[in-house]
């Protein structure tokens, strides 16, 4: 912790926007995390929720001039609700169904969000330009604040007190209930865990943290428009969390780490590049090591650990 | 009156290709119950294929025979290379692999083919057949296509031992071993043909939808919608279901809401079936045992 | 001379859960053999573990060749067919389907052609019913499709796994006496799994008795069944 708030000043600007967009997406990957990994239900198309808070944001800055710290949490509220709505059909959705019909979502939303009736408020194809904030005081203990580095430390701040709320949720009997409703629902039901209510809470709540995390992005970026938000955003999302390692905190960021860096890296090979390696990585991870990078660490902690040598 | 009639009919060519598309996710469905959602990338790259082999001086029909071949032998190699390690694996494992196929195929696409939007011709003549104006030639000749495929088809699967064969593998993998039929190998060729009908779906749409890595991600939609109104483990649904969802756009996008918002029409459609009667029109209600 | 199905060590299971331990039996060609147990007592996994259906350890040998390596679309076509629990047919197909399906390994069509029609004249049946839907008959008329189906692979060994299920005494006859013609007039060697041991101590030569996965008794199934104290706590009459 202590080194991630030193970090942007050593960094240029670049790589201080870099790491922000790595918080920012860290959180979305907890909140995916949240639905898949604990609550067992299949998302393709989190980009929407991406969508909506980067847009709730934007249109609150760019139409009504609030304040871009004010904008989080109502983008986080906005999805929530989005969220828990769209978890209550999706209840009777399982695995294969509940990944087409998010799936299906992912492919129509650019279209949805360049919807000539809707232009006015989303901005159309051009999207929404905002302005990024400057930091309230330029200097802090004889080093400068600039805008990056400001927005960084948001960044962080957010990505902590989501961190924190995630934990707590998942330690306890809320954690437990998902998990028992992922692997043995009729058994939950039976234990009499409203399994409906915790799945559509799931989604609200994993709603709520994407959504957090879009509207991050956006006052990062400064830009919102309807082709960033393709399907291949969903499935970015869910290549950090299957690189990453589902269940696993830690694995969100290392997920985020991940498809932040490998465009950049890969890019210079091609343009296709990062996506070839994406489908590569995806198709490979889940024949040899489904758990992620996390699941990987795991295992390599658990085998140097371990004395008793358990049944495998 | 001309123009709805041509509505019509420009519906029932692209539901052509819908009904070729569903009717490989059924095909798949039944005998591995997963939705193979890289089936449009499948049907893309091997419309890049035939673009190749047309490009390399080969006359149409020829590359089109071509590409039928090479579809197969892909789809049978996807199948024992990605598809059989995952075949028991949890469904999400599942998801994500044919997820990431779809995105190996479209980044392979986009990398040997570029991203330049590519023109995919037609064999059929620029005028109208026997000068009627409510149908061009490609519809008339897709049309048709579309229909000799089927019944080759259904006549595989009803009248030959190995058609039989396959729809016993799909129902009772089993059963069917205790019979002798090596189910893997029966699994192959249903990927195989599989594919092969994606790849002339995607010859028979190209002409009109352009070639380039994205473009089958909204047929492919329609596809889905189409497979799941006729009932996700009915062949014949599937197929009932693309000629109806591709007249149906055309009639909503000329009458109703314009061509803007065509892809939330099919997830629209997906929800809405998804929610209310899952099994579509002629599939079977599942019942799952405790 | 070896007999045509050695079996030696098998242990068989589901998982990680074990449930058939060290099995070893001999089975001669020709020869009916019962295969007797209680309730979960392992014989539908023996039956399984044969046509490696299921993981083993162990060895099986058919007709002297080692089979434990082997596919279950292998073995079958090597001669070994096995009718199972719950007759494994194909319901959306027609009974004449079904029957192909059962002649689909065959290189020799016209012989499965006219091995068709015998199996009509097994199961008149059936007959009447050539075109109708085998999800739709009675659990008897299924339970004759199976076998029938089992039949038309031409095989040396069949393998039954309690035809008599939930079946009418009658049916249940009709059943036993075609599976004693089978066995007399065309060499089927019969590995019969069964509940009802007094019908089937009748039919078999030989008889297996196992309790919860191990093998308590073998023997002459005469002999089995003439033994009041064997009768008594271990077939339940």
């Amino acid at each position: 912790m202590a080194v991630a708030c030193v970090l942007p000043f050593f960094l240029s600007n670049y790589h201080v926007f870099q790491a922000s967009m790595v918080l920012s997406t860290a959180i979305a990957l907890v909140g995916l995390n949240i639905l898949t990994g604990y609550s067992g239900q299949i998302s393709l198309g989190h980009g929407a929720f991406l969508a909506i808070g980067a847009y709730t944001t934007a249109i609150l800055m760019d139409k009504f001039d609030v304040p871009y710290w004010a904008t989080i949490p109502v983008a986080g509220l906005v999805c929530l609700v989005a969220g828990f709505l769209f978890g209550l059909p999706a209840l009777k959705l399982e695995g294969h169904y509940l990944a087409l019909a998010t799936f299906a979502l992912a492919v129509a939303l650019p279209q949805l969000l360049k919807f000539r009736y809707l232009e006015p408020w989303t901005g159309g194809v051009q999207g929404i330009v905002i302005m990024k904030p400057d930091p309230p005081i330029s200097s802090f203990m004889g080093l400068t604040l600039n805008s990056d580095r400001w927005l960084y430390f948001v960044a962080l701040l957010v990505a902590a007190l989501m961190y924190l709320v995630a934990w707590n949720l998942l330690r306890g009997r809320i954690g437990r209930a998902l998990i028992a409703i992922r692997d043995q629902p009729t058994a939950a039901a039976l234990m009499g865990i409203d399994t409906s209510l915790y799945k559509s809470l799931a989604f609200g709540v994993s709603a709520l943290f994407t959504g957090v995390a879009g509207s991050l992005s956006a006052i990062l970026v400064a830009f919102v428009a309807p082709d960033s938000f393709t399907v291949f955003l969903s499935i970015t999302l869910m290549v950090g969390m299957v690189v990453g390692g589902l269940t696993s905190l830690p694995g969100a960021l290392y997920g985020a780490a991940f498809v932040q860096f490998i465009p950049n890296l890969a890019d210079q090979i091609s343009k296709a590049a990062p996506w070839a390696i994406y489908g590569a990585l995806l198709i490979v991870l889940m024949i040899v090591l489904p758990g992620g990078i996390a699941g990987g660490l795991n295992l390599l902690w658990s085998k140097v650990t371990n004395r008793t040598g358990a049944l495998q | 009156m001309e123009t709805f009639i041509h509505q019509i009919v420009a519906g029932i060519a692209t539901g052509g290709v819908y009904a070729s598309l569903a009717l490989a996710l059924v095909m798949i469905y039944q005998s591995t119950h997963h939705i193979n959602f890289a089936q449009g990338e499948i049907a893309m790259f091997a419309t890049y294929l035939a673009w190749t082999l047309i490009n390399a001086g080969f006359p149409y029909w020829v590359a089109f025979f071509g590409t039928v071949i090479l579809a197969f032998a892909l789809g049978v190699l996807i199948q024992r290379v990605i598809i059989r390690p995952v075949e028991n694996a949890p469904v999400l494992n599942v998801v994500v692999v044919f997820i990431g196929l779809l995105v190996i195929l479209n980044s392979l696409a986009g990398w040997i083919f570029t991203y330049t939007i590519k023109s995919f011709p037609s064999p059929f003549p620029k005028e109208p057949p026997f000068g009627l104006s409510f149908i061009s030639s490609h519809e008339l000749g897709s049309i048709g296509v579309t229909i000799v495929l089927l019944v080759m088809l259904y006549s595989f699967f009803r009248f030959t031992p190995l058609g039989l064969a396959m729809r016993a593998a799909a129902q009772n993998p089993d059963s069917s071993r205790l019979v002798g039929i090596r189910v893997g190998w029966m699994l192959a060729l249903g990927w195989g043909l599989a594919a092969v009908l994606g790849s002339i779906a995607g010859m028979m749409i190209a002409p009109i939808v352009f070639l380039e890595p994205n473009m089958m991600s909204g047929v492919l939609l329609y596809a889905f919608a189409a497979a799941l109104v006729g009932g996700i483990d009915s062949p014949g649904g599937a197929v009932l279901g693309g000629f109806l969802v591709g007249i149906l756009e055309n009639l909503l996008g000329a009458y109703v809401i314009g061509t803007e918002l065509k892809l939330s029409v099919a997830l629209v459609l997906i929800v809405t079936v998804l929610t209310i009667r899952p099994a579509g029109l002629f599939g079977k209600v599942i019942v799952t045992r405790v | 001379m070896a007999s045509l199905l050695e079996v030696d060590g098998l242990c068989a299971g589901y998982g990680a859960t074990e449930v058939v331990h060290d099995l070893s039996m001999r089975i001669e060609e020709g020869t009916i053999t019962t295969l007797l147990g209680a309730n979960g007592a392992g014989k539908t996994t023996t039956l399984r573990a044969l046509c490696k259906m299921i993981r083993t350890r162990g060895s099986i040998r058919f007709a002297g060749e080692a089979i434990d390596q082997l596919a279950t679309e292998d073995i079958v076509r090597r001669g070994v067919a096995h009718v199972p629990d719950g007759r494994g047919t194909f319901g959306s197909l027609t009974t004449e389907e079904n029957l192909r399906l059962g002649g689909y390994t065959r290189r020799d069509r016209k012989a499965a052609a006219a091995d068709q029609e015998r199996m009509y004249d097994y199961f008149p049946r059936l007959r009447e019913r050539r075109q109708q839907q085998a999800g739709t008959m009675s659990g008897g008329e299924q339970q004759m499709l199976a076998i029938a189906r089992a039949l038309m692979l031409r095989p040396r060994l069949l393998l039954m796994d309690e035809p008599s299920f939930g079946l009418a005494p009658l049916i249940v006859r009709e059943i036993f006496s075609i599976m004693k013609a089978i066995n007399e007039n065309d060499r089927v060697t019969i590995l019969l799994v069964e509940q009802n041991a007094a019908m089937a101590l009748k039919l078999a030569s030989q008889a297996y008795l196992l309790e919860t996965g191990r093998l308590v008794l073998s023997g002459e199934a005469a002999a089995l069944s003439n033994d009041e104290a064997v009768r008594r706590s271990y077939l339940g009459y």
